[in-house]
């Protein structure tokens, strides 16, 4: 027994130790902030600003359908079939391409184009006179949501890093596929972020058809009531001073985002903010291909509209082939075009975003939380100590080791797992003192009604453990058991509750029982059998 | 020192009291959360604003009112914060009901109260200290989660207790956490404090305090049937639970020290929190007696009416 319990006290001392590195790594500067360096504080305790938000996919799919239909038309044209359309059906399905105008004998070949290695993403149904339906199928819809969500949070951390803010967490949220946690520690003024997360920032260059209209109406008379499937109509960007002006634009842009290579902030010849961009060496070439076809030397001189975030910034006539520079002019502050070009770097966000939740909490709130709390919670545990030492006598020695230990392995714990100590989770941290408060009393309780039953100290205690184990197991396993499945169904602060629970209870078992146990059996060692116990 | 060295009450013989006791408070609740001040549900599951803010001096009320109304928002609520320890009397939240049916236009508000705060309080400082701004989508999933998690995490605990005991006990275990659950919520409701996420957690705290609090009863009640089978469930009951009542009333004395510590100390962002717990482990405590194992004896009597196997089963762990 002496061997034994010399060995399991060695183990003891070394899970300790293990833990109390998990709490403050290796000593560096104060305690305090050792402490603060390895246990990660929820923002509701340090402060921050705390984002939900989420992607609207479906705008992505139906731009994706778009450029599909402007494809699947042009390869229509080259397989030979002529006069036949595609476009997306509308606004309300937009996994739908219609293809129109096919005639009756070219039936098959569309067919061929249809089932080509760049439609394989649709499924093909046929309609009356001519047409034929193309679906995207719900697995390639599903693929491309999913990506438009990655590439936003790849978007939103690029941005949120060229903002400075440290150690930002951005990631998938809940249940839903298209939300994503943004959480900023210690910022505190969330408006700036909130714009510049929200901006999509989708610049592109689309080739203008006509216009200015004053006005929509005004847009579809000048075109015979019928806006062709290719174009789209856009408003110009509302500028102070200037009319609305719309445009009749090319659908499919020239130039889209991610041919963008750079954007910086600069000044044109009249000293005004502007924003130069430059572009991929391969979108280069295709608009500088475009731009020689359409100069104004050419034989079919056009013009080209700058259009961000759909509305149209400027339009100017082809003057001369262009490569891969270019530059936009236009109504900005120093500051907007530094953001507008900060977020043009960045990229552009697959498809707009709103936000679903916004929490700040200012830090002097948050440092007065933890002050507050920890202050109460050592009052209280300062109570409970107090009182086991004198109702329990020498055993609440036993109880308030194991309590201390129970609360270094809980913490511990939390340090080497990286988990966030929150609110809620401090209510678990509470409901574990309570419960391990709970299994001390129990085996005790125990000790005492088997002393009063006249059996000898060693006797009790090992009836004592005996007994109240088997309760212990069932109130731990129980609330481990509901700890589990609020982790699992629960969200947010529901999570933090229970990891910090779980967490609790596990060191609970450890430090109430085993600990306990080893305290009492060095204390009884050596002694003589009749020698009485101090409960 | 020793407290109820050896009781003998007959807690049984008091059940028609504990049932008059749970049905006034229950029904209180019930009836305030219906009538009354309904369940009075924070910005986390209603959406909506919330803004926090101090004053360096203690503001006056009307005044933030007008400062609100002349900034164009009309609809705010405006509330004094209310400390346990009596501080912090500078402190306002100002609640803005749910802008618009759409997640969009998010931020108007919160811009709106503050541009009017920035505008009229010039010198005596006001400092935004939190806003919470939970869009209808968002809070419509909270409230669905974090009831379907709590509704699972007791469907989980009941099966545990089927297994280790026996269905009636999981059964009467979570009756009683399903009354403290409803006395607590309808407490909120009757001092129309607000419910939040922070107090969700509270309130699974407290069901697995009682939780915990009534296995530790059934645990000796099981032990007990097993040794002694001469005796009526009555009795075995009532010695099982005179037999916990020291390690009961320690426990939870202990733990309502460190939860009305917190209620005191904690702060005014930790009151509606602590507040839950401080009602949860009283009640909690009371229906482990009260509620959960008078309900064993009452199964055990409905069985016998009913020509069944009359004793309880003792459950297939129990040990001889």
């Amino acid at each position: 027994m002496g061997k034994n319990l010399t060995g399991k006290t060695a183990f003891i001392v070394g899970v300790l130790l293990i833990f109390c590195y998990g709490i403050v790594g290796i000593p560096k500067g104060g305690l305090k902030e050792s402490i603060t360096r390895r246990i990660n504080l929820g923002l509701d305790l340090k402060g921050g600003t705390h984002l939900v938000l989420e992607v609207h996919v479906n705008e992505a799919v139906a731009s994706a359908v778009d450029r599909d239909a402007a494809r699947l038309s042009t390869d229509l044209q080259t397989a030979g079939i002529s006069g036949a359309t595609a476009a997306r059906s509308d606004a309300s399905r937009q996994q739908t391409i219609i293809v129109s105008g096919i005639p009756a004998d070219k039936i098959s070949d569309a067919r061929s184009v249809f089932n080509g290695v760049n439609y394989s993403a649709y499924d093909v149904a046929s309609g009356g006179d001519g047409t034929q339906t193309l679906t995207m199928k719900q697995s390639a819809a599903t693929d491309l949501a999913t990506r438009t969500v990655d590439t936003s949070i790849e978007t939103i951390r690029e941005r949120i890093d060229k903002l400075g803010v440290a150690e930002p967490v951005i990631q998938k949220y809940g249940l839903g596929e298209n939300q994503i946690l943004v959480e900023l520690p210690g910022l505190d003024d969330p408006a700036r972020v909130e714009d510049i997360i929200q901006s999509t920032a989708k610049l592109e260059i689309h080739a203008v058809t006509g216009g200015p209209y004053a006005s929509d109406q005004d847009a579809m008379q000048a075109n015979n009531g019928i806006i062709p499937a290719d174009s789209i109509l856009l408003k110009g960007a509302a500028t102070a001073g200037s009319p609305d002006q719309v445009w009749l634009l090319k659908r499919v842009s020239e130039v889209e985002g991610t041919d963008f290579r750079d954007a910086q902030p600069s000044t044109d010849q009249n000293g005004r903010p502007n924003i130069t961009f430059t572009l991929t060496t391969e979108a280069g070439d295709r608009f500088y291909k475009y731009t020689s076809e359409h100069s104004a030397t050419s034989a079919s001189p056009g013009s080209m509209a700058i259009v961000l975030d759909n509305k149209v910034r400027e339009v100017a006539g082809i003057q001369s082939a262009i490569r891969d520079r270019g530059e936009i002019t236009g109504g900005f502050t120093k500051q907007q075009a530094a953001d507008l070009s900060l977020m043009l770097r960045t990229g552009a966000l697959p498809a707009s975003i709103s936000f679903l939740e916004t929490r700040t909490v200012g830090p002097s709130l948050g440092a007065a939380s933890i002050r507050q709390g920890v202050f109460a919670a050592i009052a209280g545990m300062a109570a409970v100590m107090i009182f086991m030492l004198i109702y329990y006598r020498g055993a609440g020695i036993n109880a308030d080791l194991a309590l201390v230990l129970n609360l270094v392995i809980l913490l511990g714990f939390m340090g080497f797992t990286g988990s966030t100590l929150t609110l809620p989770g401090i209510a678990g941290v509470i409901l574990t003192i309570g419960m391990g408060v709970d299994s001390n009393v129990l085996i005790f309780e125990r000790i005492r009604e088997e002393l009063r039953a006249g059996k000898s100290s060693a006797i009790a205690v090992q009836q004592g453990f005996a007994h109240a184990w088997i309760t212990i197991i069932d109130t731990h396993v129980t609330t481990i058991v509901s700890a589990l499945i609020l982790f699992l169904f629960g969200t947010g602060p529901v999570r933090g509750f229970a990891v910090t629970l779980a967490f609790g209870l596990l060191a609970n078992l450890f430090t109430a029982v085993f600990v306990s146990r080893v305290i009492f059996d060095s204390h009884l060692k050596g002694k003589e059998r009749g020698a009485a116990l101090s409960i | 020192m020793e407290l109820f060295r050896s009781t003998n009450i007959d807690w049984l013989g008091k059940k028609w009291y504990f049932l008059g006791f749970s049905l006034i408070f229950s029904v209180a609740g019930v009836l305030s959360m219906l009538f009354w001040h309904g369940i009075p549900k924070g910005v986390d599951f209603t959406g909506g604003t919330q803004i926090r803010v101090s004053f360096e001096s203690a503001p006056d009320e009307n005044h933030i009112r007008a400062a609100m109304a002349q900034g164009g928002v009309h609809n705010a609520t405006i509330q004094r914060v209310s400390d346990p320890s009596g501080h912090a009397a500078n402190k306002v939240i100002i609640s803005l009901p749910i802008s618009s049916a759409t997640d969009q236009a998010h931020d108007a508000g919160r811009m709106a109260v503050e541009t009017a705060l920035a505008n009229n309080y010039k010198d005596s400082k006001a400092t935004v200290e939190q806003v919470e701004i939970v869009g209808p989508t968002a809070g419509k999933q909270l409230q669905k989660q974090a009831m379907l998690a709590t509704l699972y995490s007791l469907i989980g605990m009941l099966i545990y207790l089927w297994f280790r005991f026996e269905l009636i006990y999981g059964v009467a275990a979570v009756v009683a956490v399903f009354h403290d659950t409803l006395i607590t919520i309808g407490a909120f409701s009757l001092t129309n404090k607000e419910i939040t996420l922070t107090v969700i957690a509270a309130i699974l705290t407290l069901i697995g305090y009682s939780m915990n609090d009534t296995i530790v009863i059934f645990d000796r009640i099981r032990e007990n049937l097993a040794s002694s089978r001469r005796d009526t469930l009555g009795d075995v009951v009532n010695r099982s639970i005179n037999q916990t009542l020291s390690r009961t009333v320690l426990t939870s004395g202990l733990t309502f020290l460190t939860v009305l510590s917190l209620y005191l100390f904690g702060g005014e962002v930790l009151h509606g929190f602590s507040f839950a717990l401080v009602i949860g482990i009283l009640i909690g405590t009371y229906s482990s007696i009260a509620v959960a194992s008078p309900m064993l004896v009452a199964y055990q009597e409905w069985r016998t009416k009913h020509g069944k196997v009359a004793t309880l089963p003792a459950g297939r762990n129990a040990r001889t």
